[in-house]
């Protein structure tokens, strides 16, 4: 039994906990102690049925928590209106779990706190690495959401929005500790796209799997960073790319584009560049303009000057960064980059360095600086 | 045991001998120093010395409460002037004379034209936990 197929069970007995009528919050706690155990064990016991085990588990530390649970709260004021199971027939468990998880009413580090420990079956610990907090941070972190959430009813339907939300932030996260959030955000976003009746969903997935996909070629083994222009397309994971690309022609075919669709295209036709010389600048830059259309933020006002510097040549890239502010991330590095191009290398040279000065992270700082460190010697 | 902080200043401290700023250095040069960096903290986690390291970003203001009920008052971005850290590596050393021997050694790092940058690290010990004996 790997990690996996134990996370996969998490949400599984959840659910069974609460039908059985146990109330969201001390559920979640149960499953996580049976969980918890679970790792302990399996390795030198493994049971013949996971899945029982792990009720049987639960549901024994369900009743311990609600014993002990029973004196404090009689001193303390109740909150909780729980649903019990059976009361929501129409919803499906699973996706209501999800809703929960992304309640609007949590922060959106408590939305993906939660999810990741109530749907994704992580433990408090692992959540807490990837997050660089300290264990007992992420235990409060996760028991106040549960708490927030106690207080607000279910009478509304959930929006898919904010599950994909939280799972697009999980994913962003990448990489640190010992679990693989952006592998974990797929999964999850997997089983979504299974429980709801929407392309967007499909195109998150997509644009996931085809950024997945180029993920061993986007650092060197010391962490550096590798520009798309640069990288070894060789080291690309075509099943991932095929995959992606795949889902995204059956999601835009249903003709309800959105934001996420329109990102995964961009990504697609990257992806389709067997060099980088042969990318369909012209292209991107429409999808580009349909992606303004759902989401007009400077960033992705950025982004596209980018590609229409590639399409149109650097100076129309220039002209099409016009009313981005200074203030907005990255401009600078894109200003730099486009001077560049355009052969006014003082210029570049000092946005570069400007530009790595402003980085918020330490492998893109290092980056910039050694495109100024470069541009300086062809000066 | 006792553990030091070692402060890297971007401005404000005293000035390195080999004082280059970083984009005027070569690319190779560059990586170099990144990789020297690295090797340092990887050395330190060898011998058990290591305990954390952080790297700063130049943005940053002062804040302060202006009574309750009322928005914060802020002052910045930082002037020019200002004395600004970069970021931090804290070890945990038998004695203050290993402190300043690797306070030493990551000040050594090569900088522009291979040669080290001996920049000056502000060094200083934690404040720890009473003994227990002859407490």
């Amino acid at each position: 039994m790997d990690d996996a197929e134990l996370r996969r069970l998490a949400p599984v007995v959840l659910r069974v906990l609460v039908r059985r009528g146990a109330d969201f919050a001390t559920a979640e706690d149960a499953v996580q102690e049976a969980l918890i155990r679970a790792f302990d064990r399996w390795d030198a016991d493994p049971p013949r049925d996971p899945e029982a085990w792990l009720i049987t588990v639960a549901w024994r530390a369900f009743l311990d928590l609600s014993r002990s649970d029973a004196a404090r709260r009689a001193r303390e004021e109740r909150v909780e209106a729980e649903p019990r199971g059976g009361e929501v027939p129409d919803v499906d468990d699973t996706l209501q779990l999800y809703f929960r998880c992304a309640h609007p009413a949590l922060t959106s580090s408590s939305a993906v706190a939660l999810t990741l420990r109530a749907v994704g079956g992580l433990t408090t610990r692992q959540i807490a690495e990837a997050y660089l907090v300290p264990e007992a941070t992420m235990a409060q972190r996760i028991s106040r959401a549960k708490r927030t959430i106690a207080g607000e009813g279910l009478d509304r339907p959930g929006d898919p929005r904010d599950v994909m939300r939280v799972l697009y932030l999980v994913f962003n996260e990448g990489y640190s500790g010992d679990v693989d959030l952006a592998a974990e955000a797929i999964r999850l976003t997997r089983e979504l796209s299974t429980l709801v009746d929407d392309p967007e969903v499909d195109g998150l997935l997509a644009l996931m799997l085809l950024h997945h996909a180029r993920r061993e070629s986007r650092r060197r083994p010391d962490g550096s960073i590798v520009v798309l222009a640069d990288q070894d397309r060789g080291g690309w994971d075509t099943d991932l790319i095929a995959e992606g690309i795949a889902i995204l022609r059956a999601a835009l075919e249903r003709d309800r584009l959105g934001e996420y669709q329109a990102q995964a295209a961009i990504a697609a036709l990257h992806a389709d560049a067997p060099r980088v010389e042969e990318t369909d600048w012209v292209q991107i830059v429409e999808w580009y303009d349909e992606l303004l259309r759902y989401a007009d933020t400077p960033v992705v006002r950025l982004n596209r000057a980018v590609a229409v510097g590639e399409a149109d040549g650097p100076l129309a890239g220039l002209a099409a960064m016009a009313g981005i502010g200074d203030e907005v991330p990255r401009r600078a590095a894109v200003a730099a980059h486009l001077h560049e191009a355009n052969g006014d290398l003082d210029v570049a040279a000092r946005l570069y360095a400007e530009a790595a000065l402003a980085a918020t992270n330490l492998a893109e700082r290092d980056h910039l600086t050694r495109r100024a460190a470069r541009v300086n010697q062809l000066r | 045991m006792a553990k030091y902080l070692f402060l890297k200043h971007y401005r404000g401290g005293p000035t390195p001998t080999n004082d280059v700023p970083f984009d005027q250095w070569t690319p190779e040069e560059f990586d170099a120093h990144c990789r020297y960096m690295d090797d340092f903290a990887e050395r330190l986690k060898v011998t058990g010395e290591f305990v954390d390291a952080q790297a700063l970003a130049a943005d940053g203001l002062w804040v302060r409460s202006d009574g309750a009920g009322k928005p914060a008052v802020t002052d910045g971005p930082f002037a020019e002037t200002k004395d600004l850290i970069a970021g931090w590596m804290v070890v945990d050393v038998d004695s203050r004379e290993r402190a300043i021997e690797l306070a030493a050694e990551l000040s050594a790092a090569p900088g522009a034209g291979g040669a080290p940058v001996e920049e000056w690290l502000e060094v200083r010990p934690f404040m720890t936990e009473p003994p227990v004996i002859g407490g």
